[in-house]
């Protein structure tokens, strides 16, 4: 896909995103807006998945560690054809396998339950070393939240995956600057972050995080570095694409109100 | 008709009088500090650490560390409140808990926020429902589940005064109050919130309310229940159990958490050493549990106060 379509396939996302929270009343939506458009260069131009076929052996992996922006998640594995798109108005609902937290029993294209945070990578390295056991070439990504990498878990992964040169490892992390009570910087600040991965031997990149060309490029097969694994610092803003949202600490988990909605909307669907 | 006591009650959310008598405390013991992972708004210590922010210890999203900061603090010394989402406290830091606090019998405070099914919708990784047979299975570590508001408060007040690990179990469902504002907690004391002779009930945390209800509802069927609130699941009220066994001769326990290890278990290892009598244990039955909030949730497990009330009319009958 050109970058222009994949752009509107992210605004598209967005917009149900945003609607979808409000319509439910909760949800992560400064995190969901940050991460929407690495999860839609992932589905729609990078990965190897088929709807009809969600458990193929063969099929890329994504681990989305940073859990609780499921409703991104759901949004784009509807616009994929994974689950029916009116099932995403059931976000959250009384018996509705769309809850806060993805659920890969009850949700096929989700590979792993997650929601604690500092999970996902550690379950990604077992999966890039599963494809190496097997010979085989699917490829593993998994995205945590900047905030996240607090948890030592990560670093744990981090030197095992550098350890079983996991070449076939992605790790993009959401560099957004905020946490969900405050900045990094306020709180436990990793930045830079590029230096520490390349510490602990991996090859890494920084990246506009909303930026479909170089996002596209980060994660093509033809900048893997042999050997060793990568990480992507995606440097992005958590509510992106709403001004009022936009590297506020406020919108980690607000609702928009009615006003605050419609103008949310407006502004994106002015972008699209 | 006393069918709903507390039909027109307030509900509190108890974390607000956690937090109150923290600070309170706070400004009389200067040693006491509070511990947190990225939970300053989740655990409501906002105005703590506006009054006292060089005793707020933000560790970051790193729950291991957290506890282990917490056994570090008590070492040099202070009164650690390591507070953080119920789920992430106990399930991450099982271990710290265990070999930094438990083991090694230190003076640190584990506030487990949100308890049981509080997160709802959030869905299972949020839910703390395997939290008391965790630590329960611990030495050296008190567990205590306080019931509304005002116990809430009495529990920080004793728990800070105590020489020991503890774990509170809180919650952010409102409850409404319960006991007398004079109340003062005491470890290993359960308190009779009613009076009866055919059956008890045994409930704590959010439930208890609940329990007071379904007693309500039996007394209008001609059944007369005991209501005990076991805040203290460990050390737990044996003497107050064996007379609810001799009593009355039945008892239905009621708790936020899965029936696997909880103050059912709990309860029923009391009952089957000393005095056996029919029971039934009322909880989340050993499932992850489907999307709903907290209160929608206890309601599909069987745990709305008339279907307590049913499930306590059911075991009356099988009474000898
Ligand atoms: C183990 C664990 N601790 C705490 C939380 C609560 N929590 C949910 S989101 C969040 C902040 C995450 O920040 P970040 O990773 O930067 O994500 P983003 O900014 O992309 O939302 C926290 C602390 C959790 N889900 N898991
Ligand atoms: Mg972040």
């Amino acid at each position: 896909m050109t970058p222009d379509e994949l752009r509107k396939i992210a605004n598209r996302i967005r917009r149900r995103d945003l609607q979808a929270v409000y319509e439910a009343g909760a949800g992560h939506i400064g995190g969901e807006m940050s991460v929407t458009d690495l999860l839609t260069a992932l589905y729609f131009e990078i990965m190897s998945v088929d709807p009809d076929a969600p458990l193929d052996p063969k099929r890329d992996r994504l681990v989305l560690s940073k859990g609780h922006t499921a409703l991104a998640l759901y949004v784009t594995l509807s616009e994929k054809g994974f689950i029916p798109k009116d099932e995403v108005s059931t976000f959250l609902k009384h018996n509705s396998r769309l809850n806060g937290h993805p659920n890969r029993v009850k949700v096929p294209g989700v590979e792993t339950n997650t929601g604690p945070l500092g999970h996902g990578l550690p379950i990604g390295v077992g999966m890039a070393k599963a494809a190496k056991l097997n010979g085989d070439a699917w490829r593993t990504f998994v995205i945590t939240g900047d905030g996240e990498m607090q948890e030592g878990s990560n670093w744990e992964a981090i030197m095992a995956a550098a350890q079983f040169k996991l070449d076939n490892l992605t790790l993009i992390i959401d560099h957004n600057r905020l946490q969900q009570g405050a900045r990094l910087a306020d709180t436990n600040n990793l930045a830079p972050l590029a230096p520490k991965l390349e510490a602990f031997g991996w090859a890494v990149e920084e990246i506009d995080g909303h930026d479909m060309e170089q996002i596209c490029r980060a994660l093509s097969p033809e900048t893997v570095t042999t050997g060793k694994p990568k990480c992507i610092v995606a440097h992005t803003n958590k509510g992106q694409g709403i001004s009022f949202m936009s590297d506020n600490v406020a919108w980690h988990h607000k609702v928009p109100n009615d006003e605050q909605y419609k103008q949310a909307m407006a502004e994106l669907e002015e972008a699209e | 008709m006393m069918s709903t006591p507390f039909k027109d009650a307030k509900l509190h959310d108890c974390r607000v009088s956690f937090v109150e008598t923290l600070e309170v405390l706070a400004e009389a013991n200067t040693d006491i500090v509070a511990v947190c992972n990225d939970s300053v708004g989740s655990s409501k210590l906002g105005d703590f650490k506006e009054r006292f922010p060089e005793r707020l210890i933000n560790v970051g999203i790193a729950e291991q560390n957290m506890v282990g900061v917490g056994a570090g603090l008590a070492n040099g010394g202070k009164i650690p409140f390591v507070c953080a989402a119920a789920p992430f406290l106990t399930g991450r830091a099982l271990e710290q808990i265990k070999a930094d606090v438990a083991y090694s019998e230190t003076n640190v405070k584990l506030v487990g926020i949100s308890s049981g099914l509080a997160y709802g919708d959030l869905g299972p990784t949020h839910h703390s429902i395997e939290d008391f047979a965790w630590i329960r299975a611990l030495p050296n570590v008190a567990v205590v589940a306080p019931a509304d508001r005002i116990e809430t408060a009495a529990v920080i007040k004793w728990a800070a005064a105590y020489e020991g690990g503890c774990f509170l179990r809180l919650s952010r469902v409102g409850v409404p109050d319960l006991l007398p504002e004079d109340h003062v907690f005491e470890l290993g004391k359960a308190n009779q919130l009613r009076d009866g002779s055919d059956l008890t009930i045994i409930a704590n945390g959010v439930l208890t309310h609940r329990a007071v209800e379904a007693s309500a509802l039996l007394e209008d069927r001609g059944i007369s229940a005991r209501v005990l609130n076991m805040a203290s699941v460990r050390p737990i009220d044996e003497a107050a159990i064996l007379s609810a066994a001799r009593e009355t001769g039945a008892i239905l326990t009621c708790e936020e958490h899965t029936t696997f290890g909880g103050l059912g278990s709990a309860v029923a290892e009391v009952v089957v050493e000393s005095h056996p009598v029919p029971m039934k244990r009322l909880g989340v039955p050993g499932v992850f549990a489907h999307t709903g909030s907290a209160n929608a949730l206890l309601d599909d497990f069987g745990m709305a106060s008339d279907a307590i009330a049913d499930s306590a009319a059911e075991l009356v009958k099988r009474k000898a």
